[in-house]
């Protein structure tokens, strides 16, 4: 079992930010009236999110609470889809991905890495707070395989250095430049396209 | 290979704006008006005629899905819905549509939307990819400032919203109930069918689901008409096609190809060959990891599109190619599968539930060899006893790859469980 299913003894009550109540309203908008359950997803997210990236049950509740759908499909939604956090995270959560188009580029190698240098096994947390490693399923860039989500990026193209590299960079404090750590533009083979050459200079708009 | 001006997606990898205004000059958002004046017969007539198959897997005709949807509604909406959870292993197009042409999209949803009588659409998208739906939501708010969406889009006297709904790790909701449900705020699990979504889908109203691709493509097709879609590719797999290639070829990427391209030119032309060389190959899953591996025989002369690929016992999926070399442990690389599906199985039909983590602890054993040779026939017959016997097909997508190894791969299986005895007999005897 992964850290993001220890469940704590002792949970923070929960309510949205002045702030994040008025996105909430936004997202319900988003929705047919009669249909407001449909907010669900966004607004645990958006909980989430607010809450140091976990969801205790207090904030289940008053999502659950506010667009008036049971508690229970609350917990059922939070507990179905893996990227809500049922505990405590890092502060940056490193997601590898290890499915078989990632690990045929050497996934096992980046996930040595990640856990020598954190110090951690896969679902810990280190002991300052600051990371917490974990094991995904596919992150749906496989061209650009190793894939590490860290936070809301994609790393890509990540080598055993390049991982080390990133590692230092955000326990500085620092954001590294996500996307390809070998330098290539999105999923265009290294060493530029073989198609559309005329397209790859950026358009400097006007004409 | 397919000149540069057929192809659709000339901004894939992003080296031009992906904006409104980059957009128009690439040919986006051109006198739609007129095109959504084309109607709803018309716009489903063209999109037929021109061969369009679904992108999203399954390869089913996009217009004779549209002209299932029931006419004349009038006490309840009709909904278009995106599918753009993309998360089967090996695919990755739909991310570059969503990231680098999202106003291609934007106008297919549109036109699809004129073409099935809908008056919104949901664009369902990963809950990874957060860049990419940020980029698509700026390219909403741009569409709505410049009237190309929301009440009179483009003019044309149509109203039409387009709301994003983004996922949470879920593998499942990439089919289509699955996704509905979701939408709806309740676990992504698979509906009975029928009723099918075209009768009774989002909040029980008629609904399409469509892939990102397969929608993306709509505009390039009404505009340059349906002949020249279809004269590219062979009869009934017709058109352009993104293909990711990935894996140990020398250059992995994603690229637009002609439909029907040879898998060996597919590969060395844009991926820079295979690791070590076309000798080098073990095996391709050419459609994303839901589709039978091919060994190096078939693939040296195999065309990548739908019937080429079911003649050899595989498919084209999403089109989505995992390359192997023959550094490979093709066993683990299978079994790999079967723990992401094991992972994935939402849990509802029993065969799935119980068989896909049953399959993925075998194969686990069978890595290591530590298993006796009729095991190998009672895995294949366990796939069978998934295959087919559940509500949505995650059940056969987890069976298939097992069953791909054991056609092709049973003398390594062997080799390796005999391998692993000789060396518990060898320990025995010290």
């Amino acid at each position: 079992m992964s850290a993001s299913n220890k469940v704590p003894t002792w949970e923070p009550p929960f309510s949205f930010t002045p702030e994040n109540l008025a996105k909430a309203h936004k997202i319900i908008a988003n929705y047919p009236v009669m249909r407001r359950a449909s907010a669900l997803m966004p607004l645990l997210e958006l909980a989430q999110r607010q809450n140091d990236n976990w969801l205790p049950r207090s904030a289940m509740d008053f999502v659950a609470d506010m667009i008036g759908v049971p508690r229970v499909q609350a917990y059922e939604v939070a507990t179905f889809y893996t990227m809500y956090n049922k505990a405590p995270v890092g502060k940056n959560m490193v997601r590898v991905c290890t499915t078989t188009p990632c690990w045929l580029r050497g996934s096992d190698d980046i996930v040595a890495t990640c856990k020598k240098k954190l110090g951690v096994d896969m679902g810990d947390i280190t002991e300052d707070g600051q990371f917490s490693l974990h094991e995904v399923e596919c992150s749906g860039a496989c061209v650009n395989a190793p894939v590490v989500e860290i936070n809301d990026d994609y790393y890509e193209d990540v080598t055993p250095e390049a991982m080390e590299r990133i590692i230092d960079a955000f326990k500085r404090g620092e954001k590294p430049k996500a996307g390809s750590q070998i330098g290539r533009q999105g999923s265009c083979p290294e060493g530029g396209p073989t198609t559309l050459k005329a397209f790859t200079a950026p358009d400097q708009g006007g004409e | 290979m397919l000149r540069d001006e057929d192809r659709i997606f000339t901004n894939l990898y992003g080296f031009q704006d992906f904006r409104l205004a980059g957009a128009r000059r690439r040919g986006d958002w051109d006198n739609t008006k007129d095109l959504i004046a084309l109607g709803r017969e018309k716009i489903i007539e063209i999109v037929k005629d021109s061969g369009l198959r679904g992108r999203g897997g399954a390869g089913f005709s996009t217009g004779m899905k549209w002209s299932f949807m029931p006419k004349n509604v009038t006490d309840k909406p009709v909904y278009l819905v995106v599918n753009a959870d993309e998360g089967e292993p090996g695919t990755c197009k739909d991310r570059d549509i969503l990231r680098h042409d999202p106003h291609k999209l934007l106008e297919g949803c549109l036109l699809a939307g004129v073409a099935i009588g809908a008056s919104a659409c949901y664009i369902y998208i990963r809950g990874e990819f957060y860049n990419e739906a940020s980029a698509v939501q700026v390219a909403i708010d741009e569409a709505y400032a410049a009237g190309l969406l929301g009440k009179n889009a483009c003019g044309s006297g149509y109203s039409y919203d387009i709301y994003i709904h983004r996922g949470a790790g879920a593998y499942i909701c990439g089919e289509e109930t699955a996704l509905i449900e979701s939408i709806e705020g309740k676990k992504g699990q698979p509906r009975n069918k029928p009723p099918f979504p075209a009768q009774a889908g989002l909040y029980s109203c008629p609904t399409t689901v469509n892939n990102v691709e397969s929608i993306a493509v709509v505009p390039t097709i009404l505009r340059r008409g349906a002949a020249w879609f279809s004269g590219i590719g062979r009869p009934k797999n017709a058109g352009t096609k993104l293909f990711c290639i990935s894996g140990h070829v020398n250059k992995p990427c994603n690229v637009e190809e002609a439909m029907s391209i040879p898998l060996k030119e597919l590969i060395e032309k844009h991926a820079g060959g295979v690791r070590g060389g076309w000798d080098n190959l073990l095996a391709v899953i050419p459609g994303g990891s839901s589709v039978p591996m091919m060994p190096k025989n078939v693939c040296d002369t195999v065309l990548m599109d739908f019937d080429a690929l079911r003649e050899v016992g595989s498919g084209l999926g999403t089109a989505a190619v995992i390359v192997m070399d023959k550094s490979t442990d093709v066993i683990k690389a299978i079994a790999r599968l079967s723990s992401f599906y094991a992972h994935e199985s939402c849990g509802q039909c029993t065969p799935c539930r119980e068989g896909t983590g049953w399959l993925s602890r075998v194969m686990q054993r069978m890595v290591k060899g530590q298993a006796s040779v009729d095991e190998i026939d009672m895995l294949y017959e366990v796939t069978k006893q998934i295959e087919g016997h559940t509500i949505c097909a995650l059940g056969d997508a987890a069976a298939w790859p097992v069953q791909g190894l054991i056609r092709h791969f049973r003398p390594e299986m062997e080799a390796r469980i005999l391998a692993y005895r000789n060396a518990a007999h060898r320990v025995a005897a010290e």
